[in-house]
């Protein structure tokens, strides 16, 4: 039996939290947590912890985890503009480390897939603590559409009436 | 000194290259550490299940191939370069090959160019075949230090 398209908020961060955190190991590894998910925008939570740590002078956060961050929720992003669930793959990512992580601090990630073609989804993401005009990283990914696989998401996705 | 700078100096009179991870805790967490077995520096990111991304495939996360990569051209300016402070990343952009099958990641790493402030620093990072590399990246480096902000590795 089909299931109805996703229209109900919570029930729709509940899944992406499942899709791409729960069930995605390394990002539950890093515990990621979906903060929002409508389409065309992804936002995620990464929490400060020490084993994270690149400088244990400073106590700042390494550069890979924000790139892996930054890497699920652009595609997360990508996976929110899907009518139809298919496969996809990063092609590439580019970050721009602009500030250095405040220690103890969570960051959060901000991901928006403003462009999707017949085979390559466009996107761009910054990280942030919170006040999204001072960044720590800005990013840029393009993703290849109907790659070999399964669909991580097995749901189509409809805006929530209202919702932007 | 930084303590990264600290162990990098027992490194170069014991040889152990692998120590320098050990003063970096994301690096341990990653089980990603350089080793110089073959007389060039290689960075190793050893597989466990936590690095996977793709179940289905299965297939190591894309994220944390960039973060080895990005470890890798650290080790590398740290071990080839007169680096006197801890390299200090700008940006990086990672080329995604190949899907990377549950197995280790070995990661070389060249400088494009050497400048006064900054290095261009190219990685490449394969599996079994050399010749046939996963992932690639291109990433610049402040290598002077400068009071603007702490060194974020």
């Amino acid at each position: 039996m089909t299931k109805p398209p996703l229209t109900d908020h919570a029930e729709r961060l509940a899944l992406f939290q499942e899709w791409f955190s729960d069930i995605i190991p390394h990002n539950k590894a890093l515990g990621l947590k979906v903060l929002d998910a409508r389409r065309g925008f992804a936002s995620m939570r990464l929490d400060w912890r020490e084993e994270l740590v690149g400088n244990p002078e400073t106590q700042v956060l390494a550069g890979g985890p924000l790139t892996a961050m930054l890497d699920a929720c652009c595609g997360m992003a990508v996976a929110t503009m899907l009518k139809n669930p298919e496969p996809f793959a990063a092609l590439d990512l580019r970050i721009d480390y602009v500030k250095p992580a405040t220690p103890g601090q969570a960051v959060i990630a901000e991901a928006e897939c403003y462009r999707v073609t017949h085979s390559v989804a466009f996107t761009r993401a910054f990280a942030h603590h919170g006040d999204a005009r001072d960044p720590i990283a800005a990013a840029a990914g393009t993703f290849m559409l109907g790659t070999k696989g399964q669909a991580v998401r097995p749901r189509t996705i409809d805006p929530v009436p209202g919702e932007p | 000194m930084s303590p990264l700078l600290e162990r990098l100096a027992e490194v170069r009179k014991s040889g152990d290259v692998a120590r320098l991870a050990e003063a970096i805790p994301y690096a341990r967490w990653m089980r990603i550490a350089p080793e110089n077995g073959t007389g060039e520096l290689l960075t190793r990111m050893r597989y466990h299940g936590d690095l996977i991304g793709n179940t289905f495939l299965p297939a190591i996360h894309g994220g944390t191939l960039g973060a080895m990569l990005e470890m890798a051209a650290i080790f590398h300016l740290l071990w080839e370069t007169e680096t006197e402070t801890v390299p200090k990343i700008v940006n990086i952009t990672v080329d995604y090959l190949r899907s990377a099958r549950p197995v280790d990641v070995i990661a070389s790493a060249k400088v494009t160019k050497q400048g006064r402030r900054m290095v261009n620093v190219f990685a490449e990072a394969w599996q079994d075949d050399r010749s046939k590399p996963v992932a690639t990246a291109n990433a610049h480096f402040l290598v002077k230090s400068s009071d603007e902000a702490p060194p974020s590795l």
